[in-house]
């Protein structure tokens, strides 16, 4: 017999209704409910937390957080606004007439932002920040604008703030309390914050009141503050808190918490108990959370109790770790030190921007809470010590200090058994050690066995270090298999080619591996071949071991084409080689970007395409930048003193000699540098793999910084050096590097794991501890001897060009490659672009010689 | 906003496109023109066909539309095997199919078509039809 049907309806598909319909869809809840969603924006749930990133390349879709798999087991609604609620009958009414009745709802409407009642505050020029429909009116109104002012400097304020300045905007942040954030952070930590702040550009006045918006005509002007000062500005964002919102309930009669809010019970249930509620729009205990993560413990009880469990919601932790403009910051447990006699271990130091405090009981015996601001790579395993009771481990002082290089104060093995790891998904140590205990001995089969680091992956590091504690307790091997096809590490195998001198991945298969190999082993060992041998990445049967970048020497975008790189040594280029990309871009209709690395991607080349655009590339002087290559990407730099005002060595050129000494190298991972011509750093040399910067005495060398995923400061390995010792270094770092690293480690993660650390390293370098320098200079030389392009070399090659086509049988290129133009580019069209009737445009096809059709 | 689709005018004439003989056999290039190890694209009626020709020498072919990016790009995967099943790797998000059944390994509610082929006279020979 089939279930009996019941319909459960969800209003509201914000994040934590959505985090409803997954755990419901999760859980098989499908076969007993039909579940229909109703949400009243446009899009399905996306991420608001992260909203600042869609100034800053994101797309709405990057956004999203609604699996089209899961959606399709829900009946979802779009600009579907409920209007009513019928508790007799059992029925909701949208805004749009339509009815659907309910056995279950869940009520998961979120909150509204607070705009306070300013004169002035509801014209034109004022924005809230809450959905990407503000951010597009933002978007649109900040064309014409210089200036932006966020009134309120909390947590969603700075977010606001980091946003306009994305926007190129100028910000300004106005907030009534004495400092930034007071809800999670104290006076000395905000005023950490507030300096890097400022530092970005952004002025904060604190301790303001806004009295006024000013306006003379419909457009702002700026606005007035308690004192009677102004603040010029031409928008302004108001941030200024949530209020729940409640109207729905308050017509259907529901309770209403004292300050706001539907009052919901330990079960989530509202005064009527076929009626839930969960996230900003309810209260529990009098108390309305405005975090995502009681949001979602709510939505865990309720999918729980709709499958017939018991789960309670007793009030949730409001820790908080996240980035705010770049900046890390965490606030957890009793951060204010309100328990009776607790005490504050706190360190502060101004010049590196790093303020953590720790809240210990009196007996300076257990941990209560605590505040970090710009060092909170501790804050998961402090948490955890907090929220365990247990008793500190060694003195609670060294726990107050930044924790330096490779000297973990607290191993993962003092968290108790019972500790939460996983805040996302509510998964403990007990269940991970259980799920390691059970066989599970690699990352990726621990997260879907436990689902720990599945949401938001900050816990990610402590599953892994968990991972490889209870492996190494249990005698097993940590596994550092390359793959299935070779029982060895990256460096063992770089041993062996190098030590018997393999040419060819099929004799090193024969050597000591099994199978055909696969598309992780196959790349490392052409990798390993690269850098020892620096023969053509496509010669003989070195071609089918690269990965598709490296086949067809360009960047393999999403739909299928490819980007193609010149190089630009040292980010220098003259007017004539300006002009010839540009006519090449034309030419074949690609899009233009510049790069980080200072030079130029010219975008939506096809297969075919990519030998006619490097002809006229290699005509015009142009090389292969490598932009596709695990390589050598480019070394940046500044002016120098050839123009600069400050500058006190001539940066272009030394970046120049070091891109042209380097470029091809192949390595374990990209490899990023600049130079800068003096400490103000302009080319951002410490964010580098090397970074070198110009001093009065001669050159600091700078390595193993980062970008990208995860910022690393680069640690300065040799101060004042001369030209010739500083490459003489760089050869031995990069070569240590390509020979120890693993397989897509880049040099920060490397140096973080070197036994030793830094110090290690100088030894290896600058002392020669192993003996190894004249080898790795050697190596370099070679490849610096060896070193052709490789696109010329293509090019000369009649082999090698027929490759390049879409058909092996036809001529023509891939028919499935359709286009938009937007702001004067070409980009794909995306599954949710509009599909108007299809105009044949030429696109990407040279004019040379065109027959008419 | 009102979208424009580019498309390129030199999309293949339906007089250019590969047609299958009486027996339903299309050929599509000798079997020396595809390195070993390595993946050719081959278009035969409509259909765009990945074919590759292992290290070993045995043939597979498969479709080239990748389903989780949709590229027209599974041609241009790395080859290798998983525990033994010879499989190709996608080139954008590095998902991985047996070349055999066609289906996903690392999610296996996905399959994507795979299609006979042979050698005839040194020429690789692809058929749309299930045998």
């Amino acid at each position: 017999m089939a279930p009996v049907e019941r319909t459960l309806v969800i209003v509201g598909n914000g994040m934590v209704g959505q985090k409803l319909v997954d755990l419901l869809v999760a859980a098989g809840a499908g076969e007993t409910w039909r579940i229909v969603v109703l949400g009243e924006e446009p899009r399905p749930a996306y991420d608001r937390v992260h909203l600042s990133s869609y100034f800053d390349g994101c797309t709405a879709e990057d956004l999203g957080l609604a699996d089209p798999a899961v959606m399709d087991a829900v009946e979802l609604h779009l600009d579907a606004r409920v209007a009513a609620i019928d508790r007799g009958a059992r029925t909701v009414t949208t805004a749009s007439g339509t009815v659907h009745g309910y056995d279950a709802l869940v009520l998961a409407t979120g909150s509204t932002p607070f705009v306070p009642p300013l004169e002035g505050a509801d014209g034109p020029g004022c924005f809230v920040y809450r959905t990407l429909e503000d951010l597009d009116a933002i978007r649109a109104a900040s064309a014409d604008t210089g200036t932006g002012i966020v009134i309120g400097g909390g947590l969603l304020g700075l977010e606001a703030a980091n946003a306009l300045l994305h926007l190129g905007l100028e910000a300004r942040v106005v907030e009534m309390a004495p400092r930034l954030m007071p809800l999670q952070l104290d006076d000395r930590g905000a005023g950490v914050l507030r300096d890097e702040i400022e530092a970005l550009g952004i002025e904060v006045h604190l301790g303001a009141t806004t009295t006024r918006i000013l306006r003379t005509g419909p457009t702002v002007d700026g606005v007035e503050l308690g004192d009677g000062s102004t603040i010029p500005a031409e928008l302004v964002v108001f941030s200024a808190g949530i209020r729940p919102r409640q109207d729905l309930a308050e017509a259907a009669g529901l309770l209403l918490g004292p300050r706001g809010g539907v009052v919901v019970d330990d079960a989530c249930r509202t005064s009527d108990p076929a009626i839930s509620a969960i996230g900003e729009c309810a209260s529990h205990d009098g108390r309305v959370y405005g975090l995502v993560a009681p949001g979602y413990a709510m939505a865990r009880v309720v999918a729980d109790r709709l499958a017939g469990g018991e789960a309670a919601f007793t009030g949730a932790d409001t820790s908080t770790r996240l980035k705010v403009l770049g900046i890390g910051v965490a606030s957890f447990g009793d951060a204010h030190a309100t328990t009776p006699a607790a005490r504050e271990l706190v360190w502060h130091d101004p010049v590196d921007r790093i303020y953590r405090k720790l809240v210990v009981d009196g007996g300076g015996t257990r941990l209560l809470g605590g505040v970090l601001v710009g060092d909170v790579e501790d804050y998961a395993v402090l948490q955890q010590l907090q929220l365990s009771g247990q008793a500190i481990p060694g003195r609670p002082g060294d726990l107050a200090a930044p924790r330096r290089e490779a000297t973990p104060l607290l191993g993962v093995a003092a968290i108790a058994d019972g500790a939460t790891v996983c805040t996302c998904n509510n998964v403990t140590k007990a269940t991970i050690c259980a799920a390691v205990g059970a066989g599970a001995d690699a990352i990726g089969d621990l997260k879907a066995a436990t689902t720990a680091g599945t949401g938001c992956g900050s816990c990610l590091p402590l599953v892994k270090g968990l991972l490889e504690c209870e492996l190494a307790r249990a005698g097993r091997e940590v596994d550092h298999s390359l793959c299935e096809h070779f029982p060895h590490t990256r460096q063992e195998l770089f041993d062996i080619v190098r030590v018997r001198e393999i040419r060819t991945f099929g004799a090193l298969l024969e050597a000591c591996g099994t199978g055909r190999g696969c598309e992780i082993c196959k790349p490392a060992v052409a990798s390993i071949l690269a850098s020892l041998w620096n023969e053509h990445v496509l010669a003989g049967a070195h071609a089918p071991l690269q990965d598709t970048n490296d086949l067809f020497l360009a960047n393999l975008q999403r739909d299928g084409t490819y980007s193609v790189v010149p190089r630009v040594p040292g980010g220098e280029i003259t007017p004539d080689q300006l002009l010839a990309i540009g006519g090449v871009a034309r030419r074949f209709d690609l899009s233009c970007k510049i790069t980080g690395g200072q030079r130029i991607d010219l975008l939506g080349a096809r297969v075919d395409q990519l030998p006619g655009i490097w002809q006229l590339l290699i005509e015009a002087g142009f090389e292969s930048g490598h932009a596709y290559g695990k390589a050598l990407r480019t070394v940046k730099s500044c002016v120098g003193t050839n123009w600069c005002r400050y500058g006190v060595g001539d940066s272009t050129a030394l970046a120049i000699e070091l891109e042209l000494r380097y470029r091809g190298l192949r390595s374990p991972h990209k490899i990023k540098s600049a130079v800068s011509g003096c400490s103000r750093e302009c080319a951002e040399a410490q964010s580098k793999d090397f970074g070198v910067i110009a001093t009065e005495r001669g050159w600091n060398l700078y390595v193993c910084g980062n970008g990208g995923m995860r910022p690393q400061h680069a640690v300065l390995l040799a101060p004042d050096l001369d030209t010739a010792t500083l490459v003489g270094l760089v050869d031995r770092f990069l070569m240590f590097y390509i020979r120890t690293a693993d397989r897509l480690e880049r040099t920060a993660t490397w140096l973080n794991r070197l036994p030793g650390g830094i110090d290690y390293l100088r030894q290896v370098v600058l002392e020669d501890s192993l003996g190894l320098s004249d080898q790795l200079e050697a190596d370099m030389a070679r490849h610096v001897a060896t070193y052709r392009c490789e696109w010329r070399a293509t090019l000369e090659d009649p082999d090698q060009l027929a490759r390049f086509r879409h058909f092996v049988n036809a001529d023509a290129p891939d028919p499935t490659l359709d286009y938009v133009r937007e702001r004067g580019q070409r980009r794909p069209l995306r599954p949710h672009d509009a599909r108007p009737d299809r105009v044949p445009v030429s696109i990407g096809t040279p004019q040379r010689g065109a027959k008419p059709r | 906003m009102t979208l424009t689709v580019l498309t390129a005018p030199d999309r293949p004439e339906l007089d250019e496109r590969p047609a299958a003989g009486p027996d339903g056999w299309v050929g599509v290039c000798p079997v020396t023109t595809i390195l070993p190890d390595t993946g050719v694209c081959a278009l035969v009626g409509d259909t765009q066909v990945a074919v590759f020709r292992l290290a070993d020498g045995d043939l597979h072919a498969v479709s080239n539309h990748d389903p989780f990016s949709h590229a027209a790009v599974l041609s241009r995967g790395i080859l290798g095997d998983r525990r033994g099943r010879p499989k190709v790797a996608s080139p954008v998000y590095k998902q991985s199919f047996d070349l055999r059944t066609g289906v996903c390994l690392d999610d296996d509610s996905v399959r994507i078509p795979v299609y006979r082929i042979r050698v005839a006279d040194g020429t690789v020979q692809v058929s749309l039809s299930p045998g």
